[in-house]
């Protein structure tokens, strides 16, 4: 396989897009047993990265200085 | 004769219905009469109990009696009263049990708005008709945003229930306020600026424009040519959510999505994290159900193969060799055999001609075979000399002589 991106390093958007790419991978059915359990056990690691990334995400709030400056925004 | 006489009349006389149903008539096939908008102050107004609306209009010189019926009187959000200064709009026509003609009204707005009105409708059409509301234009919303811009008011409620909505529904976005004045003179060149400017530092994924509920001056700076100039300009989607359900602005046009308030905006611009959730999960149980599958078909494919295999084994080629080299070793067996008895065949028939060529049988039948010194074969007289000793061979024995001097 690919070299792979730490999960730990990877945004929501990134995981879900490999998490999706890797379910249409087994879909295909055309990898090894190997290869297949190999994408079976980062697809669950993908999921639970986005979850976890859910459940600690805070909205992050910016704003916009007419200088075009971006100063963080307490809500 | 110049006198009139009585009796002596041109038609027949109308009665005073008949003459006023003809006014009305009249009045009723007037197109100008028949849909228009009068202004003057409210007078006279009256409640019953009935529910429809009895009031006269007037200005400096003139008064005109309105009647609305509780249909439309039930739908007025603005609530009319003495004095103020009315648009309303209707048809007019008689009411022929007073002969009074009359205003029907179906609208009343406070006047002041109809300019505004006016110019809202004018500036639609015109930016209607260059073709920024086509369809077509409208940008796709991207379905998790990474960055959304907002572009409202610091102050307002519109920014708290933004920032609540999309903390509830998407709180990994990041999110960039571009704070604007959204209401009084200043505010139309504001939001025109506020958005210039993050599609210029920022290029957010989308952005909001929004702003509570409020008057429709309160709301005026939305029907700004410019800020609906900047909405179509804009490189990123705008979702434009300002006031309430009801109130439809310019920018609200010319935005790739509308909501119908500032909420509504968050919420359409950011997909709900309980149902990322769930296709999470569905993700998850996809990928198990697909390795059960695999596994199961690799399960079919071995027995599928052990099966080709046990037909296929040394054992069963073994067996099939032993019996094709038994079926070779019968036809050999077979093949030698036949052979054999040929040659014996043969051999008999010369052994037969040997027999007959055999000296013995000559010799059994009387003759004799004389050799001479050395072995050699006597034929004839000439071979032989005197006291050479010979061999003569009969059927059983040899007899030695001696050639007589």
């Amino acid at each position: 396989m690919a070299k792979e991106t730490p999960i730990y390093e990877l945004n929501y958007e990134q995981a879900l897009e490999e998490l999706e790419k890797l379910v249409l991978e087994l879909e295909g059915g055309e990898r090894s047993l190997e290869d297949s359990m190999g994408i079976f056990e980062r697809g669950q690691q993908l999921a639970e990265r986005c979850t976890a990334l859910l459940d600690q995400a805070d909205l992050k709030v910016q704003q916009l200085t007419g200088k075009g400056d971006l100063e963080d925004f307490q809500i | 004769m110049s006198q009139l006489s009585l009796f002596q009349q041109p038609r027949a006389s109308f009665s005073v219905s008949e003459i006023n149903a003809y006014i009305r008539d009249l009045m009723e096939s007037d197109s100008t009469l028949q849909e228009l908008w009068v202004q003057g102050e409210i007078s006279n107004l009256g409640r019953p109990a009935s529910g429809h609306l009895y009031f006269t209009i007037k200005d400096a010189q003139a008064s005109l009696r309105c009647v609305m019926w509780r249909s439309q009187a039930a739908n007025l959000v603005y609530r009319p009263q003495n004095g103020d200064q009315v648009e309303v709009h209707g048809s007019i026509s008689v009411y022929e049990a007073g002969g009074q003609y009359q205003l029907y009204a179906d609208q009343i707005r406070p006047a002041g708005e109809g300019l505004l009105f006016q110019e809202y409708l004018r500036l639609k059409d015109k930016l209607e008709k260059e073709g920024l509301f086509a369809p077509e234009r409208k940008r796709r919303i991207p379905a998790r945003p990474g960055v959304i811009g907002i572009v409202t008011s610091l102050t307002g409620a519109a920014l708290r229930d933004m920032l609540n909505t999309l903390q509830r529904r998407f709180p990994l976005v990041r999110v960039v306020l571009s704070p604007a004045l959204v209401q009084g003179e200043a505010a139309p060149k504001e939001i025109k600026a506020a958005i210039e400017r993050l599609n210029q530092y920022v290029q957010p994924d989308v952005i909001l424009v929004g702003r509570g509920g409020g008057s429709i001056e309160d709301l005026w700076a939305f029907n700004d040519e410019g800020v609906a100039r900047a909405v179509a300009a804009s490189a990123a989607p705008v979702i434009c959510g300002v006031g309430h359900e009801t109130d439809f602005t310019i920018a609200d046009f010319v935005a790739d999505l509308r909501a119908p308030t500032p909420t509504a905006a968050a919420e359409l611009a950011t997909p709900d994290q309980a149902e990322l959730r769930l296709d999470l999960e569905d993700l998850k149980n996809s990928l198990a159900q697909l390795m059960a599958e695999r596994i199961q078909n690799l399960r079919w494919q071995l027995q599928t193969a052990a099966f080709e295999l046990s037909r296929r084994s040394p054992v069963a080629r073994l067996q099939s060799d032993r019996q094709r080299i038994d079926d070779l070793s019968r036809r050999a067996a077979l093949a030698l055999g036949n052979h054999a008895r040929l040659q014996r065949i043969r051999l008999r028939g010369i052994a037969q001609q040997l027999e007959a060529l055999n000296p013995q049988a000559v010799l059994n039948r009387g003759y004799a075979l004389v050799t001479g010194p050395g072995g050699k074969l006597v034929k004839q007289v000439g071979d032989v000399s005197a006291g050479d000793m010979l061999r003569v061979r009969v059927s059983d024995g040899n007899i030695d002589a001696e050639v007589l001097p």
